[in-house]
């Protein structure tokens, strides 16, 4: 597996594959937790606005501004504030954040105090998905070597401000990505989701002021105040700040984790020369750019379209950026198969709590399931986008979204897989498949 | 007349008032979690400790962990059931010594996975979902690990294992009889 950085000096994977890069004397050795001792010698304001000026927008997926869901902080609240690492990294396609967690655990560390010193949170928690325990065992290392060498506690770098940070693991649930359900988690409930507003940033754990931020994000702080906001902002695009990493998988021939400036043009270069190229040289079909949660691409949408790498460049190309985890797939996949097995995900994911996506998603997979023997109907493309009309926009978090756009897409761009399956229909009256 | 054994905890959940019991290191590792949290919010060391500390004791989520677990934190019993039935990784009923969880999610399944599974459920002749009459392997199949650059892959207990061909899982399986 490959990680690295094109284009760009490595900024998020500085430190990744580096011998002990996970120990605090390299990390100090390597310019670390100097933006630390910097940060307690500027204002929360002005650290917010070097975020604000950044254009970072989180990293979980979502892609929301940072520095204006650091604003929404109430300053005078007189209850205690949160800072929340979101390390519940699930989407499939995503595996970014495992990287910077094993190799570079003081880069969040540091980022998640200078977002603590900006908005008086004395407590921060990293929520870790179950099934990275050995990240936790890392972290917990990192965190004592932190509080030992007085980073961590009482009056760190004699600036009167106080600090923790704890581990914290989930038990498998992919909701508990979303930040409220991640909330509910943390506090010891099953992993739903809560009404927003309020938002976390008013009410959030244990009803007090809580910011909640995906681990890519939280260790570019240390990068931003490094180099101002302005200029980090501008190694990316104007609305799209800075640089991006990338999870590749599925049919490339070096699939791994890139690090690319925002704005990196583009995907087919990317796929076709960064990566290495499809494996066995088989011909491109489908990429899912962002995650299993984004709208599925066809060739057509990629090849020759100088789709840019960025928020609004793969929008306007037809998908979501998302994670940045991408997953190509070749021609001898039948996005039949494909979309059927995300439904399932989505299916097994749903929390339950509402019902458009809870009955929603077991409805898609039944159908699927028929499809998938040979037994569908020539109608099933149109229930299922009816089925998807009655999750979209209906369900309580985005997880019922997610779990529409790809079966939405996926009929949208590849009819013709649809139709295979519809009109070989088993009682071999081959009727049109209406799609 | 022998009571059945139980199976899972909506068997047993009705029957048992036992209560577990740990060793005062265990209970001390128990307090490391709960001082993560404000005094009055113990309830968020629900999930570590029962994950962390009484699965790995008790090899499953037990009904005398619970209700270990709901004396420990001044919960109700039924609390501690309501959020342990939420989560995949918590094992409602007693798995093989070596839980080998496959991931099946998208990456995986178009880099190799059916086959993968296929090889590991023929050789240990169980389906997933199973455990080997020795008690030694459980096979479950899992959503996204986080993996996928890596795929096919699958996690034994904690560890990671990638890149996954016939060859090696043969070889991790064999280190493991």
């Amino acid at each position: 597996m490959e990680i690295k950085a094109i284009g760009c000096e490595p900024l998020s994977l500085k430190r990744v594959g580096i011998q002990d890069g996970h120990t605090l004397k390299v990390y100090q050795d390597t310019g670390g937790y100097v933006q630390l001792k910097k940060a307690f010698g500027m204002s929360p304001d002005e650290i917010i606005q070097h975020v604000k000026d950044s254009a970072l927008r989180g990293r979980g997926g979502a892609g929301f501004p940072t520095g204006m869901k650091w604003s929404f902080v109430p300053k005078d609240s007189p209850k205690p504030k949160y800072i929340v690492c979101n390390a519940d990294e699930s989407e499939p396609g995503s595996f970014k954040d495992r990287y910077l967690l094993e190799y570079d655990p003081h880069a969040l560390i540091e980022g998640m105090i200078i977002a603590g010193w900006a908005l008086k949170a004395s407590t921060g928690y990293i929520y870790f998905r179950g099934e990275y325990n050995y990240l936790i065992h890392i972290m917990d290392r990192a965190l004592a070597e932190a509080r030992d060498a007085g980073l961590l506690g009482k009056n760190i770098f004699g600036s009167g401000f106080d600090m923790d940070i704890h581990t914290h693991t989930g038990a498998g649930a992919y909701i508990c990505g979303e930040e409220t359900a991640l909330l509910s988690s943390l506090e010891g409930f099953r992993g739903h989701p809560r009404m927003k507003p309020p938002f976390p940033a008013v009410e959030g754990l244990y009803a007090c002021p809580t910011v909640v931020n995906n681990v890519e994000t939280l260790t570019s702080i240390p990068q931003i105040l490094e180099m101002g906001g302005i200029a980090w902002r501008d190694l990316g695009t104007e609305k799209s700040g800075g640089t991006k990493l990338w999870s590749i998988s599925g049919h490339v021939k070096k699939p791994g984790v890139y690090e690319l400036p925002m704005g990196y043009a583009d995907m087919e270069k990317f796929i076709m020369e960064d990566c290495g190229g499809m494996l066995r040289d088989n011909k491109l079909k489908a990429v899912i750019p962002g995650g299993s949660s984004v709208y599925i691409m066809n060739a057509g949408q990629i090849l020759g379209k100088n789709v840019t790498l960025d928020y609004e460049g793969i929008v306007e190309a037809g998908s979501m950026l998302g994670t940045g985890g991408m997953m190509v797939m070749d021609e001898t996949v039948d996005v039949v198969e494909t979309t059927k097995n995300l439904s399932e995900f989505y299916k097994h994911e749903s929390c339950g709590w509402c019902t458009p996506c809870r009955e929603g998603t077991d409805w898609l997979v039944k159908i699927f399931n028929r499809i998938s023997v040979g037994e569908g109907r020539p109608e099933d493309a149109q229930l299922l986008l009816d089925i998807c009309d009655n999750i979209e926009g209906k369900s309580f978090c985005p997880l019922g979204d997610a779990a529409a756009w790809p079966v939405q897409s996926a009929i949208k761009q590849f009819p013709d897989d649809f139709k295979k399956w519809l009109t070989k229909k088993a009682n071999g009256n081959g009727i049109e498949a209406n799609i | 007349m022998a009571a059945a054994t139980p199976t899972s905890y909506t068997d047993k959940v009705i029957v048992s008032d036992e209560v577990a019991e740990f060793s005062p290191e265990i209970i001390a590792e128990m307090n490391e979690h709960l001082a993560k949290y404000p005094p009055e919010r113990k309830r968020s060391a629900l999930i570590p400790i029962l994950m962390l500390i009484i699965q790995r004791e008790r090899g499953w989520v037990d009904n005398a962990g619970v209700n270990f677990l709901a004396k420990f934190l001044d919960l109700e019993v039924t609390d501690i059931w309501e959020t342990a039935t939420f989560y995949s990784m918590f094992n409602l009923r007693p798995v093989g010594r070596h839980h080998i969880q496959i991931c099946k999610t998208l990456s995986c399944k178009i880099m190799g996975e059916p086959e993968i599974t296929e090889h590991i459920c023929s050789k240990l002749g169980i389906h997933p979902g199973e455990t080997t009459e020795d008690g030694k392997f459980t096979v479950s199949l899992v959503e996204c690990l986080g993996s996928c650059g890596t795929a096919p892959m699958m996690q034994i207990g904690y560890d990671f294992h990638e890149d996954l061909t016939i060859e090696t899982v043969d070889q991790i399986l064999d280190s493991l009889r």
